[in-house]
């Protein structure tokens, strides 16, 4: 692969389109409380992309924290630990916020958190030992999307990776839990990221930080430019402009290093990985305690909660519970929100843990819960300028309805990332990226369809 | 605890379609102003007239179709304001009330309503009232600066040798025309205000005037000149930038700006109507769909070459 010379970029590089949405960073200041008041988790066997996990613990059994209690042998899948110490009080099947049923573990906590006994750090001397590792840590992308990172850490030997981008764009609002992991956890960012850039052998580390938050790019520039942290010189920050979606991957590859991810590829193609600072910084942790991946830092804000703050919960922490924790509601709570209002996941019911990959709970209260009429498309093309993917969003809706599978196919459906620009863009308060689901929902099928009459021939 | 379930995104902009008809109505009114500085509250009666007849067609069609009512998004409004502009002052009311019914009947609801026309509906209604009536559509009224001593009815400046006004007269309006795109200044004015407010991008007006100029050029005109008389700065302003009946794309907007300025020069230098800016756009309205097919941005990521399989 013949690459340019490697050079940090001095400011962002273009991107399109993108919408203007408010920040409503109101928790950017709050230092993170660790609660610990639990009674009960309930841990799903699912909280990644990929295979689900198995429970291998019984009703009955004692647990304690950080004890495997599900796994896989599925290559794409991360195993499931025990977030307290306690008793398993039943395996129950409950429906994820996604709509996928999984089989859970309920866990009654002693309130005790006692370690397990056998847990302590890996010992790590080569690649293989450290994806075995960030397998067994439990760890996946924790900036919402749940892949698991030793399956993105695996780059395959003919693919050459020369940077590796660090992810703390945050460009969802009021989610501040990346900004607060630079500010109270800096030191694990760093060593986390030796870490991996050791590991991958790259050259060049970016830590991609929206403008927005000046006090986090302070201290990374001054920890970059420190040979204590840095010794390598390796390691720059890139403020990025502060316009959703800054931190979607393939945005924020182009942002950072020029490159474009052509469809169908992956970053690795470009010699780019991306992580987010949470997962870097966790990795490090790992490395030095053993502890797998039990807490998990939230964002809890919105307009219906009482004291927005940031926490640090374990993961299968009921909804209803950790809001109780917070404070409560101080309206009544007409919608809540795993993750931020651009992309999260709008719950049915406040009794959903806390997963994984969640990094906030948002409440809104009815009046900004209320939904768009939907009116007629008026051809402004606003959705047009606001799609960072340069597709045209307004045509791909229509297609869809109308079920017109060439036409979705000729506009690169399935290049949509459902960022959603083009639909706060639109004045006409159409569903579009909603209908675009749809499309990509159709054309999913009609490959399938495919697919059969080709095993037919 | 009752809780509301839907697909992400969970906000919304502010900006709606009602909002951005009223920025348009907003854009309209220096002209509208104009045309009652110069030709007094008759000017204002025929916008009222207009504006009344557009909105009233429209509730009553709606209710006859059996649809949702739509007058609330302005978007009637707009159309009749624009249509009144379009008219010469004097004309028989009768005639300017016709024409709001042909734009909201004919041209609009008959497709399905706001979003769907494939015409303009106030460039339509002005070219079927120019078939129609094309002496009143064509007897212009003095404004009270001129002085009358060729009657009560002037020619406009295309109709007349090039020079005839001044370019301070073009450019404030003191001239024969349609009571809205007489004056220059308040059209721009216009303009400013809705690319301000992010309304319209700028592609369309200033690609269509460029081409204008560029082609006045090539056919031996004076581009000023041209640009200052008749009605291509509101049509290039307000009508070829409707949402509707323009294409969606950036590189479709060139091609519509370019093939705008083009036809419009062509007609007014080698047809015997008496000015191209309507037909232009008719022209192009149609062509749009074809334009954004053929304009088709590139997605991210998405191979230079045609149909190569990445």
């Amino acid at each position: 692969m013949n690459r340019e010379e490697l050079k940090f970029p001095k400011k962002p590089f273009f991107t399109k389109g993108g919408a203007k949405v408010p920040h409503r960073k109101n928790t950017a200041t709050c230092e993170s409380v660790e609660l610990k008041d639990i009674p009960e988790v309930i841990i799903p066997m699912s909280q990644h992309i990929g295979a689900h996990c198995k429970a291998v613990v019984g009703k009955g059994d004692k647990v304690f924290v950080g004890t495997v209690v599900g796994d896989s042998d599925a290559f794409v899948s991360a195993p499931v630990h025990s977030s307290v110490s306690g008793e398993v009080k039943d395996i129950i099947y409950i429906t994820l916020p996604n709509g996928v049923v999984s089989e859970a573990v309920v866990i009654t906590s002693d309130g005790l958190f006692e370690k397990d006994p056998a847990i302590k750090p890996p010992v790590v001397e080569n690649k293989a030992d450290f994806l075995k590792a960030v397998r067994a840590s439990g760890l996946v992308g924790l900036g919402g999307a749940g892949f698991p990172a030793h399956v993105k850490l695996n780059v395959p030997e003919d693919k050459e990776i020369d940077t590796l981008l660090i992810n703390c764009a945050e460009c969802e609002p009021y989610i501040t839990t990346d900004h607060r992991e630079v500010l109270e956890n800096s030191w694990n960012v760093f060593s986390g990221i030796y870490a991996v850039k050791d590991i991958l052998g790259v050259k060049r580390v970016i830590i991609g930080v929206e403008k927005n938050k000046p006090d986090a790019i302070k201290l990374l520039k001054e920890m970059a430019d420190n040979d204590k942290y840095d010794p390598d010189d390796v390691v720059r920050v890139l403020p990025l402009k502060s316009s959703y979606p800054q931190g979607a991957e393939k945005v924020l590859i182009k942002a950072c290093t020029g490159r474009v991810v052509p469809t169908g590829k992956l970053p690795s193609d470009v010699g780019c990985v991306v992580m987010n600072v949470a997962s870097v910084a966790f990795v490090a942790e790992y490395l030095k305690t053993g502890m797998p991946l039990v807490n998990k830092r939230l964002t809890v804000d919105g307009s219906a909660i009482k004291n927005p703050q940031n926490v640090i919960v374990p993961i299968g922490t009921p909804i209803n519970k950790l809001i109780e924790l917070c404070g409560g509601y101080k309206e009544e709570c007409a919608k809540l929100l795993m993750g931020g209002p651009m992309m999260g996941i709008s719950l049915f019911e406040d009794t959903a843990p806390v997963l994984k990959q969640n990094n906030a709970i948002i409440a809104f209260n009815e009046k900004e819960a209320s939904t768009a009429k939907g009116g007629s498309c008026i051809r402004c093309g606003k959705c047009v300028d606001a799609c960072p993917m340069g597709l045209v969003p307004t045509k791909i809706a229509l297609a869809a309805k109308k079920n017109q599978v060439d036409v979705l196919k000729e506009y690169n459906t399935m290049t949509c990332m459902e960022c959603g620009c083009c639909t706060v863009a639109c004045p006409a308060q159409r569903y579009i990226v909603q209908s675009i689901r749809l499309g990509k929902a159709i054309l999913r099928e009609e490959a399938k369809k495919e697919k059969g009459a080709e095993v037919k021939k | 605890m009752k809780l509301f379930v839907s697909s992400s995104p969970h906000l919304r902009s502010k900006k709606t379609t009602t909002g951005v008809m009223l920025d348009v109505i907003i854009a309209l009114m220096p002209a509208l102003i104009m045309a009652v500085v110069y030709f007094g509250f008759k000017a204002l009666l025929l916008a009222f007239i207009c504006v009344a007849t557009c909105v009233l067609t429209e509730y009553i069609c709606r209710k006859v179709m059996k649809r949702k009512n739509t007058i609330t998004d302005l978007s009637a409004v707009v159309t009749g304001l624009l249509l009144a502009l379009n008219l010469p002052v004097d004309i028989n009311p009768f005639i300017a009330v016709f024409g709001c019914v042909v734009a909201i009947v004919v041209v609009k609801q008959m497709f399905g309503g706001i979003g769907y026309n494939f015409v303009n509906p106030a460039i339509a209604a002005r070219v079927v009232l120019m078939v129609s009536f094309p002496t009143a559509m064509t007897t212009w009224t003095n404004t009270c600066f001129m002085d009358s001593v060729d009657g009560v009815t002037s020619a406009t400046p295309l109709a007349a040798a090039e020079g005839t006004y001044s370019y301070l007269d073009l450019f404030l309006g003191n001239i024969g025309g349609s009571m809205g795109e007489i004056c220059t200044l308040a059209i721009l004015l216009g303009g400013i205000y809705l690319v301000a407010r992010r309304i319209i991008s700028p592609i369309i007006p200033v690609v269509y005037l460029g081409t204008a100029a560029v082609m006045s050029l090539i056919l031996g005109l004076d581009p000023l000149y041209q640009l200052m008389s008749g009605g291509i700065m509101l049509g290039a302003v307000f009508m070829a930038t409707d949402y509707v009946t323009s294409p969606i794309t950036k590189w479709g907007k060139v091609i519509f700006g370019v093939g705008l300025g083009v036809l419009t020069m062509l007609i007014r230098t080698y047809s015997n109507l008496p000015e191209g800016v309507s037909f232009a756009i008719l022209l192009m309205n149609i062509l749009v769909p074809h334009i954004e097919n053929l304009t088709k941005p590139r997605a991210f990521g998405e191979s230079r070459k045609k149909g190569e399989k990445v």
